[in-house]
């Protein structure tokens, strides 16, 4: 049972030695090695990285698709085993980042377009139980609603997973909230509890970010906390409390890519593509859509976008 | 020996058992006292002294800058003069490659060949993978070679539900990367059980070693092993082996150690060399047990797919990880059985594949008769593919054909959370309160000179001054490097985990047992809950129980049941037959017999069971810090999103530290119990 497996491998092998692969030296695909694009499990990003790959795929390149830890990655991109990385968010992988460009192995290629949105968020049905939202001053008459017998009598606030940050704490204790922050473990936990409070119309205030399919598919609202400025996290003495610093809402971040600091040198016009490549919110947020309600497929979404946006990423080869 | 005397002799037996316990519950009673002293004198003492209650921030080793010291070393700089190390790593990397390739090529993905001969030119061509059909027919066929046909049925029908419920490429990836790691797995398995076996030294050794490739979350190590072995599945298949391996280094080492002298010395007076005694004598006789070892190698690897599906693996745990990032519970629940289907079909196949019957060659036969199975499944494959060049449909699967249940899950979902959640919800509350905090609260206000006493004492009424020494190192690890409250969380949660999965596990055991027909049952549940992706029903279970210590409490307890239920089973089973007769004569009644004879008979057994739940618990800590936990596996988590490989490997050795001190002295326990039942 065995041994045909082991004769048809070996006959496979021997083919495929017996084939060298006879390589062109043209102008643009310099080298037919293939890029290899990370993939992460969010929906943004699988589509951004489809979008570079179908226009170096274009441009005549080979392309892989590598799925990837977001933060594990670094690994990779030094090493030059990846080459692209399509989606670093300032509010979750700037520490990861900047250690990393700090060993001359990778290169920040600027800024996508796209710009992260995150602050605390709850459904409009919560709007009728607590009549002052979406304004922070009015979140501590409503601590009760928000509260569990876990934390009662402050609020509940399921916040980011500890790894992405935010200084929620520090928030809480700035502008005096009644309010316990609980972390969550990953994405999936935390619009898993939102799913779940959504189909009961249960009270639930969390944290939210966008580009992403939850603040499209579920109705609800950012809370307004005072205006983000950097002195407000940096110097005490800004805004309402005189003591403490980040008594204000949170910063919106830059999303940006990184790549192989090889990249430059051994795909030099794919390496140009990459910088150019731009997308903005509104039009990621459609694509987003399309997968995750719509249940297309990425790979037909990609398509038709790049049928009918020409003008967009044909810029970005030139 | 009359029946009458025989009987007499195992009532003496049982009654001079009987009276031998006497002491021994003295004595346990003495060790008990013992420890609420001193618990009670550190607390005392505590308030006089802070230092006895929290460990001093000033003594705290900085091990993490060591550790990223040692790293950098290894990865830039180690040399062995002609080449690096991190050169030697990427050779292998690069060898384990190929045979990974191969598989996806065959099964998915198909070769591009182009050829340049002489005579004819160059030439191009696309040799397509595999058709489902003829897989899936190998499979059926190759049940029915090992066993017959209702192997085959199984085996044919878990690949067919890939097809059927669209699974079927993803399933092949992941398939195509078993291939590679469960073989790879029971080898150095095997290799290292031997070399156990054969060597002290190597044993004392090798035993620490395997309590951290099971405990210390993979996250700790990943980052070095993707400098080292690159990205992607060969790092995958690396982490995979590594944690699936110690279950077949254990199974191999017990089996040699049980082959009984007689048939070692019926070996010898055949004049066996010692190559010979060693593969034909010791090898079969210990294969019962390395076939568990087998088994908990396929099962470990396939838990693992999920972990590999974050690092570079694509497959069903990407799928299952993508369906519940958009809370498509249906859809992730179908990818995960996927995962499961695969399992069941694998394992049941190599447990036939060694205990099954052989056929033996029939000269008369010829040549194709003989060889009929691998015949037909060639011509099968053959067929099937290049039917499939002309029919899309044998190729690939047609996705209009998929059938799926996702949306009776969803809905089923949906309906449990608007129905049931208040009731749900008060159980959460409940042991909320009365439990987890009860007992959280107690372990992080003991001191930790309480914590380390206990176990020293512990270890010295165990097992003497030795044990008592080995057990203080890894105990006082966690309070070194300053991670001692995130170690006691971890306890706190791991220990309430392996207390309820006993209180579960244990009974399902002893009624297991006594009812040989629910076995096969029994076997497929385990199974599953061994295989299924935590993620599936910790999503489901997030729903009802919000982000939190009870979710991850499910998780671990659904996780580190299994060898509970397994060794409290394999533990009664194996109470001879003689003696349950003499109780049985002596008068005993049923539940008697249970509490007197099975139950201290099987306790080493069920000791050992405990041990592995422990084991299961501690390495379900990665997982549950995707929940929301703040034990050493969020720890973890926190240093792969700095960089900061010293800070993981730290907090990744304390969970290791936690198994190897419960790990030795339930060990201990577990021997001083045989040794007063006189079973060694």
């Amino acid at each position: 049972m065995i041994k045909w497996k082991n004769i048809f491998g070996s006959l496979v092998i021997a083919l495929m030695l017996a084939s060298p692969m006879l390589v062109q030296a043209g102008s643009v695909p310099e080298s037919k090695d293939p890029i290899k694009i990370t993939i992460h499990d969010w929906t943004g990003q699988v589509i951004n990285a489809h979008i570079m790959g179908n226009v170096l795929e274009e441009m005549g390149y080979n392309v892989e698709y590598i799925v990837a830890d977001y933060l594990a990655q670094f690994a990779g991109l030094e090493s030059g085993d990846l080459h692209v990385a399509i989606e670093m968010w300032e509010t979750t992988g700037k520490q990861a980042m900047d250690a990393s460009l700090k060993t001359g192995n990778t290169v920040d290629m600027g800024e996508t377009g796209m710009w992260a949105k995150e602050e605390w968020w709850y459904p409009t049905y919560l709007k009728e139980k607590c009549p002052g939202l979406p304004d922070w001053k009015a979140l501590n008459d409503c601590a009760e609603v928000f509260a569990t017998p876990m934390t009662a009598p402050k609020g509940r606030y399921l916040g980011a997973p500890v790894t992405w940050g935010g200084h929620d704490e520090e928030r809480v204790e700035a502008l005096g909230l009644d309010y316990e922050v609980v972390h969550s473990g990953t994405n999936a936990a935390l619009f898993s509890e939102l799913k779940s409070a959504y189909e009961r119309k249960a009270p639930i205030l969390l944290w939210i970010y966008a580009p992403h399919w939850v603040p499209i598919k579920y109705e609800g609202e950012w809370i307004e906390f005072p205006e983000y400025t950097d002195e407000c996290y940096n110097d005490p003495s800004w805004g309402v409390n005189p003591d403490k610093a980040f008594d204000c809402g949170k910063p919106f971040g830059w999303i940006k890519k990184v790549a192989w600091a090889g990249m430059e040198d051994k795909w030099p016009a794919a390496y140009k593509a990459v910088k150019a490549f731009h997308i903005e919110n509104d039009e990621i947020g459609e694509l987003i859509a399309k997968v995750d309600l719509e249940g297309k497929k990425v790979e037909t979404v990609v398509k038709e976008w790049m049928k009918n946006n020409p003008d967009a990423w044909k810029s970005w080869t030139e | 020996m009359s029946l009458h005397e025989a009987v007499l002799r195992k009532e003496t037996d049982l009654l001079s058992s009987e009276e031998r316990l006497k002491p021994r519950h003295l004595r346990t009673l003495g060790s008990l006292a013992g420890m609420v002293a001193i618990v009670t004198a550190m607390t005392l003492l505590a308030r006089q002294f802070a230092w006895v209650g929290d460990y001093p921030d000033a003594w705290i080793a900085p091990f993490e800058d060591w550790l990223n010291v040692a790293m950098k070393w290894l990865i830039h700089e180690c040399s062995f003069g002609l080449f690096t190390f991190k050169e030697f790593t990427r050779s292998l990397a690069w060898l384990a490659g190929w045979p990974f390739k191969l598989g996806m090529g065959l099964l998915i993905k198909g070769f591009d060949i182009a050829l340049s001969l002489p005579v004819a030119g160059r030439i191009e061509f696309h040799l397509p993978h595999l058709s489902w059909v003829g897989v899936a027919g190998c499979a059926a066929l190759l049940g029915h070679y090992l066993q017959g046909r209702r192997l085959a049925l199984i085996s044919g029908g878990c690949f067919l539900y890939l097809a059927l419920f669209g699974q079927w490429a993803s399933a092949m990836e992941t398939f195509a990367s078993i291939l590679i790691a469960v073989p790879l797995g029971v080898i150095v398995g095997l290799l290292l059980g031997v070399l156990s076996y054969w060597s002290k030294t190597a044993e004392i050794i090798i035993r620490p070693l395997l309590d951290m490739m099971q405990t210390i979350p993979i996250f700790a190590y990943l980052v070095p092993i993707l400098f080292l072995f690159g990205f992607g599945p060969v790092s995958a298949m690396l982490g995979t082996v590594i944690y699936a391996v110690p279950p077949m280094v254990r199974c191999t080492h017990i089996g040699l150690r049980a082959v009984p002298d007689t048939q070692l010395e019926a070996g010898i007076i055949s004049g066996c060399t010692r190559t010979q005694l060693f593969l034909k004598v010791k090898m079969p006789s210990a294969l019962h047990q390395i076939m568990i070892g087998i088994n908990q190698v396929i099962m470990l690897t396939l838990n693992m797919v999920i972990i590999a599906s974050m690092i570079g693996a694509g497959g069903l745990g990407y799928d299952v990880l993508t369906a519940l990032r958009r809370l498509h519970i249906g859809r992730g629940l179908e990818a995960g059985i996927a995962i499961v289907v695969l399992a069941i079909a694998l394992d049941r196949l190599s447990q036939a594949a060694t205990q099954g019957k052989v056929r033996k060659k029939s000269f008369s036969m010829g040549f194709v008769y003989n060889h009929r199975y691998s015949l037909a499944g060639l011509f099968l494959l053959v067929l099937a593919t290049m039917l499939g060049s002309k029919l899309a449909f044998v190729a690939a699967y047609p996705e209009d054909w998929f059938i799926t249940t996702a949306p009776f899950w969803d809905g089923l979902m949906s309906w449990i959370n608007i129905n049931l959640y208040d009731p749900l919800y008060a159980v959460r509350t409940f042991l909320l309160i009365y439990l987890l905090v009860p007992f959280k609260k107690f372990l992080l206000n003991l001191p930790w000179l309480a914590v380390i006493g206990v176990l020293f004492f512990a270890g010295y009424r165990l097992g003497g001054w030795r044990l008592a020494l080995i057990v203080l190192f890894p105990a006082l690890f966690p309070a070194v490097t300053g991670y001692w409250e995130k170690t006691m969380y971890t306890v706190y949660l791991c220990g309430i985990g392996v207390l309820i999965a006993a209180l579960i596990g244990i009974p399902i055991g002893i009624l297991a047992a006594g009812n040989a027909r629910s076995a096969g049952t029994l076997n497929l549940i385990l199974d599953t809950l061994q295989t299924l992706p935590a993620f599936v029903y910790l999503m489901p279970c997030v729903m009802l129980f919000r982000v939190g210590d009870v979710s991850a409490l499910v998780a671990i307890v659904a996780y580190a049941v299994v060898p509970a239920v397994r060794y409290t089973l394999h533990g009664i089973r194996q109470v001879p037959v003689s003696v349950l007769e003499a109780s049985a004569m002596s008068g005993c009644r049923r539940d008697q017999i249970l509490t007197k004879v099975q139950l201290p008979l099987a306790l080493p057994q069920i000791l050992l069971g405990i041990n592995q739940t422990i084991m299961l618990a501690l390495s379900m800590v990665v997982i549950t810090s995707l929940i929301g936990t703040s034990d050493l596996g969020q720890e973890v988590y926190i240093a792969l999103t700095k960089a900061d490989i010293g800070r993981g490997l730290v907090a990744g050795l304390g969970v290791a530290c936690i198994a190897t001190v419960s790990d030795r002295l339930i060990q201990a326990a577990a021997e001083l119990k045989k040794e007063r039942l006189g079973l060694t």
